[in-house]
């Protein structure tokens, strides 16, 4: 059967999430927030998740949704805190110790989740000796600096964002939206793209910034 | 409570001088991203943002907004000619990898060995780090921009921390109200002195010695 990658909606997309599941969920900023794919999740609502988001709450994005709907387990984030006064959700489940927090420096959390999707186990960074996140973990002196172990990380299911996909499942990023989009991809079981545009023909190839091979289900949605 | 010195837009000003011509910076939240508007037009520099663009820009004018063109900042903004937009992954191997020539932070304790204090205050709301640990740790330069002294009155350059650290010796220099200092191991170097603040001023708002170069600047 030829490769066909689209599904005819996000709920179709996500039929098969269960309790439990470690969820990439990319995007930055605004740019590439998969909200429509977000949405479908809270509608199919799964127990028990691990989201690995590097906001726990951002004002355009819809992760703070699956928190508030109690289906939120544990977050892998690089940033926790809300931008209102108040206490986000998350932050109120957290201090209530209803929700488990990982804060992981941004650059060792794309590391962790590349090295997830490249066959990577652990690696050596400079990043956050000498410092509270170091505790427990090994160090290692290469030359002259001291390197703290970090381990890889891998998920069940990646919800992207990107502006366009083929049937193929390549996709093509408009200027910010790429962010976490290519590692968290690579380094799930499963990827769901939301897309703008889904192009009748293959795209060209110096087009795609994601190769297909690590997408497995594209969704068109209302741009 | 009398007029400081210079102000945070001046601070910013002073911030903008070091930076020439051919260097890729990063400018941290709070008052280093109005370094950029500092910069001469004609400055041929790249800033870093951590989500990966390279050659920010001016803030996007009302009409011209895109949301998927933001920097670390959430802000909607323009690229410059000859910018670049990678992936997070990319984006901190460029960081960590000692290819961004300044970084321009703010924090909350630096101390004369460079140790930097700038993400979480025990007891208080949990933030998140951000890319501040990868920047602290991985750029080649860090210049912090901040208040000479807490709201409490307290030294933000210290001899040795209090806060838990962000990275250990990363810091270079940092400018403050009263002036540029640089980290010296054992004590700080003040470089520049702002115009109208005394030698006592700055020892008395410092929490380690500071040795004095004969540097007294205007404001700006």
């Amino acid at each position: 059967m030829p490769i066909d990658k689209r599904a005819a909606n996000a709920a179709e997309a996500l039929a098969d999430v269960s309790d439990g599941a470690t969820i990439f969920i990319s995007g930055f900023g605004g740019a590439g927030f998969p909200n429509f794919l977000i949405r479908a999740l809270r509608d199919r609502a799964p127990k028990d998740l691990t989201l690995i988001v590097n906001s726990a709450t951002h004002r355009y994005s819809y992760t703070h949704e699956l928190i508030e709907a109690g289906l939120v387990r544990k977050v892998v984030c690089t940033a926790a805190r809300g931008h209102s006064k108040e206490p986000s959700a998350f932050e109120r489940l957290w201090m209530d110790g209803k929700i488990e927090l990982e804060c992981v420096p941004q650059g060792t959390f794309t590391e962790r989740i590349r090295a997830g999707g490249a066959g990577i186990p652990a690696f050596y960074t400079p990043v956050g000796f000498g410092t509270e996140l170091a505790a427990g973990k090994e160090v290692r002196r290469f030359q002259d600096r001291d390197f703290v172990l970090e381990h890889a990380m891998r998920g069940d299911l990646a919800l992207v964002g990107a502006d366009t996909a083929d049937r193929y499942g390549n996709l093509s990023f408009r200027y910010a939206q790429m962010n976490f989009g290519p590692v968290m991809a690579a380094a799930a079981n499963v990827t769901v793209a939301e897309v703008r545009a889904v192009l009748d023909e293959p795209m060209p190839h110096e087009r795609v910034q994601l190769p297909g091979v690590y997408v497995d289900r594209v969704v068109k949605v209302a741009p | 409570m009398s007029v400081p010195p210079l102000n945070r837009l001046q601070i910013a000003w002073r911030a903008a001088q070091d930076i020439t011509d051919g260097m890729l910076v990063n400018l941290g939240l709070g008052i280093p991203v109005s370094v950029a508007d500092y910069l001469r037009p004609e400055a041929d520099v790249f800033i870093q943002s951590e989500n990966g663009v390279i050659g920010v820009g001016a803030l996007a004018p009302p009409g011209r907004v895109d949301t998927d063109l933001v920097d670390a900042g959430s802000r909607r903004i323009t690229i410059r000619s000859g910018a670049s937009i990678v992936d997070s992954s990319w984006s901190f191997a460029m960081i960590r990898g000692g290819h961004i020539d300044v970084a321009i932070l703010g924090a909350m304790q630096v101390s004369a060995r460079g140790d930097l204090a700038n993400w979480t205050v025990p007891g208080k709301l949990i933030t998140g780090m951000g890319g501040a640990m990868d920047l602290a740790a991985g750029a080649r330069r860090v210049v912090v921009l901040m208040s000479h002294v807490s709201k409490e009155g307290n030294p933000k350059l210290v001899s040795q921390l209090t806060l838990p650290a962000t990275a250990l010796g990363c810091a270079n220099r940092i400018i403050t109200e009263l002036g540029v200092f640089d980290t010296a191991g054992d004590c700080f170097i003040c470089v520049v002195r702002a115009e109208s603040v005394s030698q006592v001023a700055i020892e008395r708002s410092t929490g380690a010695r500071v040795l004095f170069t004969t540097v007294t600047a205007g404001r700006g």
